[in-house]
């Protein structure tokens, strides 16, 4: 299933990207971390510590054991700093 | 109810004002206003807010929602700026109304604590040194467990 993924802040800028079109068979956030963290070396670096990470789902906030079911757009992304 | 994402700067004072006169029957308006403050050596040149554009104006609706729920408010507003400031520029407000000041304090507090760790922005400053990513501290994400 293409599913549209989104990189914001420091992740963005290890990933070298804002976003990106994957095909994937990924069933849960933690499982496409794994699909991406297999395709290159920088993938590995930006999601090398997962715990620092916080991910949404169609723009709310999930869990990495979250299933992604019809989720069309995953964000990664490090804790907020708002305010 | 009033949620504002925008690049441009805003008047503190007249937003106020404007809130202020807006409401109807109320005895008190809390606001707050948030600024670039330089580093304690002053060299910070700018600072560069990211945001999730839609995640962002969705998660503040909810902010908003979540307080005028909780405490009885005639109404609330946020604005929150993205894009390059300078040092001494504000960067957001939230304002709240309410009959009773305690009402009013309270929610622009837990406003405050959830726009900290719950919208998704993020704050990059720029110094003579270089760039460096402002780190999110465990004190805002305990500040959340107050409410």
């Amino acid at each position: 299933m293409k599913r549209e993924i989104l990189y914001f802040a420091w992740l963005r800028e290890r990933v070298g990207l804002p976003r990106e079109t994957v095909d994937t068979e990924a069933r849960t956030v933690a499982e496409l971390v794994a699909e991406l963290v297999a395709r290159e070396d920088r993938y590995a670096l930006a999601f090398s510590d997962p715990s620092t990470l916080r991910v949404a789902l169609d723009q709310e906030l999930g869990e990495f054991a979250t299933p992604l079911g019809d989720t069309r757009e995953i964000a990664f992304f490090p804790p907020m700093t708002g305010g | 109810m009033m949620i504002r994402v925008q690049n441009a700067p805003f008047d503190f004072g007249q937003e106020c004002n404007a809130f202020a006169q807006a409401q109807g029957n109320i005895g008190a308006i809390v606001s707050f206003c948030g600024i670039v403050r330089n580093n304690d050596t002053g060299t910070l040149h700018r600072m560069e807010i990211e945001h999730y554009p839609g995640m962002t104006e969705r998660a503040l609706d909810k902010i908003a929602q979540q307080a005028r729920a909780r405490w009885s408010l005639s109404d609330c507003m946020i604005i929150h700026r993205y894009g390059t400031l300078a040092p001494e520029e504000l960067i957001m407000m939230v304002a709240t109304a309410s009959a009773h000041r305690a009402s009013a304090f309270a929610a622009a507090d837990f406003l405050m604590d959830y726009l900290k760790s719950r919208a998704p922005f993020w704050k990059k400053e720029i110094t003579e040194q270089g760039a460096e990513w402002v780190a999110a501290k465990d004190s805002d994400e305990d500040a959340l467990s107050r409410w």
